[in-house]
């Protein structure tokens, strides 16, 4: 048994190999469902009114213009709900279905129009009144943390029901989450170090950007609840659906077509509850499909400020840190509390230190809600503490590889207390970035080279089900609930069930989920799909082939040891039998299949997540950058990350997963900032004002070096990868250009911030000077 | 109001009426099943929406249906099987240059108007002629990987992309 069930890399039919991406085909013609393609019968259109101001009391709502409009069928408002207790949140159950006698952020919902098209439902709108009594508002940190701040909330906190985060904090103020740990004697470090660095950072709201916006179609009938939706978690949709609406969970069917793009930006629940919520009152299927600017209100990065200080010794061993961070989450928690702690968890960063004081705070305002973003809480954090790192260096006049291979924690070693220990060899993926940036070699004026590292806790709460159903022709479905988001989760379950049973991966179809007939996942995020979702697709497709050598031992009369497992067909005892022929003998008909289950929970079951995370995800890259000083523009010549992923599932996977990070943290680098005005108004919510990277911000040269060293705690020693590079970058930005002589401490690095540095730098060198002159 | 418009589309003929008002991207999406073309950023910015008119590349979320007439309009719809498509589509399997898709047929389509085009010789002239084309899950390398090979090697040539 123990033979069949080793996977030596030579006889390796699909693990390890870049196969084709399953659904690329599809996808090149055109013919890939997203849910916005989908028309349910007598589908309506929904078109969503939104608060123009940050914070108000409703005092009245006037639908009947609009449900007077010829075509309109119904009209959806807080009045709508009095049977229901309409509030939900899987972190902190904070935010109602729609405004109920108040609104705390410009864009938040406060009616639906559900017509019979698109145009006439959005005509509707302007057939609503409604009249507001202001309310002073706290659209920033600043404003909401001040001892007069207005309230954003009032009332207990309410627990949501996957936060996972242990008995939650009463909230002070507008303080709605705190996290934070220590160890050491921070006193005693910093009172003998040689060096301090200490400063305030600022880092901005960022937009997701998925090219697909929020979309969703929900069908509430009698019942029965249906929710076509572009989620990334459906069971957790699912399960707020259930709850919401009072209906049992088997009773709610969440089905997820691909998804164009997520990176956080659907994760959790979205807009489905008032699809639902209007479906139920229109009695017919409707559609809620966002503009962006009605996603960039949705969703986005939380925007951060942060006070930090290093401390050192004067031969260049890191000594203490002391970390102070306020995320802004908006005005519903949404996923901030998770954030909060992750960028808490990213603060010491990946090193030894004697003493360490971390303190993170998320912080409710009147902006538009925040929640997941690839890599957050270690974007967040890391060019902070790697730019620091790096003036230890400087100020020491050490070079700033040998500062980090000095430090670096050990594999084992504490990342946090009570944490998993390090499972990572950090110092080699250090080596390997510095080397692929010839990071020695002289460069010309105006130019720099940086390198940053760091760590994100991954894999979420690591609950995941999967089955695995072998046909009678010998064919594989695989049923998992990752969500494709374009990560390419599909092809790689199927690489995973394809190297168990000994087949091609070509020979396994892996569906879309519908949770009603899909086991449950927990969640398609924190880089955990391969790992934990992956890991019960192999259970599940090991206990296939459990059942295929039963069926041999006695088909060919052999014992377990003298069968061998290849190519579809088990051979023992001087005969073969294909699968397909092992499943004709089992059943005694041309029919039937082989079923498996797989199941991945947390150790012992505790539901806690005082053990993990399930593994470190390694944030590693460097940058070269060129900075002009007449312009302040920054251009990235060269870029090199490594993928430290224990084992790679399909190579070029990996390598694309890291380029498509890289663009992001370039992105989230350079220029992605969400603007708001005082007023709570998001001023750039176009794509003409929001810039992502396009074709021409592309390096001119990129390298990704994969690390397998098989000390993942997934299927073949898999760990989960394509974030750490988002995190990376903008630190590795930062740097190098610190190393060109621009020390930045806030993000993005746009040209006008970037040339004012220049020249607040040149007057205190000019005054520094004059001051020598007349002394 | 409404307008009789006459075009050809996908190498079909068309002929009926368009609201005035209506968008290019609605009109084959919603009337005529043309899903291929995807709505994202509806200001003619992330190029996710491109069809051809006239072998150009215009961003259907802001065009209107009724300018069509007398037009010719490719769709992703149309160019599949094609032997252009054939061969772009390898490439872009080999270099894994499709992720979530949502941009892919789009980025398929400009490709179809840029690649014969003679001034295009290196991949700093692709990269600038892509750049309406934005995709926010390869970060643009596996792409412009898939169409230089294709390029460079002529074949695209050989299967016949000329307008």
């Amino acid at each position: 048994m123990t033979q069949l069930l080793e996977h030596p890399a030579k006889s390796s039919t699909a693990i390890g190999l870049s196969v084709d991406r399953v659904d690329a085909r599809e996808k090149l013609a055109g013919s890939a469902e997203y849910t916005g393609d989908l028309h349910p019968p007598s589908m309506l259109y929904g078109a969503v009114l939104r608060s123009q101001f940050a914070h108000a009391e409703i005092e009245s709502i006037d639908t009947t213009g609009a449900e007077a409009t010829d075509g309109v069928i119904a009209v959806l408002t807080g009045d709508d709900l009095t049977d229901l207790d309409p509030y939900y949140g899987h972190a902190l159950r904070d935010r109602p279905i729609i405004a109920i006698g108040k609104v705390r952020f410009v864009g938040e919902p406060i009616a639906v129009v559900a017509a019979k098209s698109q145009t006439i439902a959005d005509a509707a709108l302007s057939a609503i009144d409604v009249s507001y009594r202001m309310l002073p508002h706290a659209t920033t940190l600043d404003r909401a943390l001040a001892p007069d701040a207005p309230l954003v909330h009032e009332g207990p906190v309410r627990p949501g029901l996957a936060h996972g985060l242990g008995k939650l904090p009463e909230r002070e103020g507008n303080v709605c989450y705190r996290y934070g740990f220590s160890f050491g004697d921070v006193d005693a470090a910093f009172a003998r170090a040689a060096v301090v660095v200490d400063d305030e950072y600022v880092f901005p709201a960022v937009y997701q950007y998925s090219m697909e916006t929020h979309t969703t179609i929900a069908h509430h009938r009698g019942r029965e609840i249906t929710v076509w939706s572009s989620c990334q978690h459906p069971f957790l949709v699912r399960q707020e659906i259930s709850e919401l609406f009072e209906v049992p969970l088997d009773d709610v069917r969440v089905i997820v077509p691909y998804l164009g793009g997520g990176f956080g930006s659907k994760s959790y629940t979205k807009m489905e509850p008032l699809a639902v919520a209007i479906s139920r009152k229109a009695g017919l299927p409707v559609r809620i499909m966002n503009r962006v600017d009605e996603s960039m209100v949705t969703t986005r990065r939380h925007n951060m400020k942060c006070r930090m200080r290093t401390a050192a010794s004067a031969e260049g061993q890191l000594l203490g840190r002391v970390v102070e961070m306020w995320l802004d989450t908006g005005a519903y928690a949404d996923n901030g509390p998770r954030v909060t702690a992750t960028a808490g968890d990213a603060g010491p960063g990946p090193y030894r230190w004697e003493a360490v004081d971390v303190k993170a705070r998320c912080v409710y305002t009147n902006t538009s809600p925040a929640g997941s973003y690839r890599a957050f809480g270690a974007t967040h954090l890391q060019w902070i503490g790697e730019s620091q790192v790096d003036e230890v260096a400087r100020r020491l006049g050490l070079d700033r590889v040998e500062i980090r291979r000095a430090n670096l924690l050990p594999r084992g070693g504490q990342v946090r207390p009570g944490a998993k220990g390090l499972d990572a060899d950090l110092v080699g993926d250090v080596e390997k970035v510095a080397a692929a940036l010839d990071w020695s070699s002289p460069r010309p004026q105006n130019r720099g080279v940086g390198l940053s590292v760091g760590l994100l806790a991954a894999g979420a709460h690591p609950v995941s089900m999967a089955t695995v159903r072998l046909g009678a022709d010998g064919g594989v479905t695989v049923l998992v609930g990752t969500t494709e988001l374009g990560q390419g989760a599909r092809t790689v379950m199927g690489q995973i069930a394809a190297e168990v049973l000994g087949l091609p991966a070509s020979r396994v179809v892996v569906r879309g989920t519908d949770t009603s007939y899909t086991p449950y996942d927990r969640s398609t995020g924190a880089s955990r799909s391969t790992t934990v979702a992956g890991k019960a697709v192999e259970d599940a497709a090991t206990q296939v082939l459990e059942e295929l050598i039963k069926t041999a031992e006695m088909a060919l009369g052999v014992e377990r040891h003298e069968l061998v497992v290849s190519e579809g067909r088990i051979t023992g005892g001087g005969a073969a039998m294909t699968y397909e022929e092992l499943i004709e003998r089992r059943f005694g008909l041309k029919g039937g299949e082989l079923i498996g289950q797989g199941h991945v929970g947390p150790r012992g079951g505790s539901g806690g997540f005082a053990d993990g995370p399930v593994f470190w995800e390694v944030c590693i890259g460097g940058a070269e950058v060129e900075v002009d000083p007449e312009t302040g523009v920054v251009t990235v010549l060269r870029v090199s990350t490594v993928a430290d992923v224990g084992k790679a599932i399909n190579p070029l996977l990996v390598r694309r997963q890291d380029e498509g990070a890289v663009m992001q943290g370039i992105g989230n680098a350079l220029f992605e900032e969400m603007r708001f005005s005082e007023d709570g108004l998001l001023l750039n919510d176009t794509l003409l004002d929001y810039r992502i990277p396009s074709f021409e911000d592309l390096p001119p040269s990129m390298s990704c070096t994969i690390v397998e060293n098989e000390d993942g705690p997934g299927p073949f020693g898999a760990k989960g990868c394509g974030e750490g590079a988002l995190a990376a970058l903008p630190a590795a930005i930062v740097n190098a250009l610190a190393d060109a002589g621009v020390h930045m401490s806030e993000l993005p690095l746009t040209p006008e911030r970037v040339w004012e540095k220049i020249q607040s730098a040149q007057r205190i060198r000019k005054n520094d000077s004059k001051e020598e002159r007349y002394q | 109001m409404s307008t009789m418009i006459t075009a050809t589309i996908n190498g079909r003929r068309f002929r009926g009426e368009v609201e005035d008002n209506e968008l290019l991207i609605d009109f084959l999406r919603e009337d005529l099943g043309l899903i291929g073309a995807r709505q994202s950023c509806e200001v003619e910015v992330c190029g996710s929406c491109t069809v051809l008119v006239d072998g150009l590349p215009v961003s259907s979320c802001c065009y209107l249906a009724c300018d069509l007439d007398g037009k010719v309009v490719e769709t992703i719809e149309g160019v599949v099987g094609t032997a252009f498509h054939e061969v772009l589509a390898d490439a872009f399997v080999r270099h894994a240059a499709v992720q979530c898709g949502y941009c892919t047929p789009a980025m398929v389509l400009t490709a179809k108007s840029l690649l014969d085009d003679e001034r295009l010789t290196d991949e700093e002239s692709l990269r600038r002629a892509m750049r309406g084309n934005l995709c926010r899950c390869t970060g643009y390398r596996a792409i412009l990987d898939a169409l230089m090979d294709v390029m460079g090697s002529g074949r695209v040539a050989e299967a016949g992309s000329g307008r």
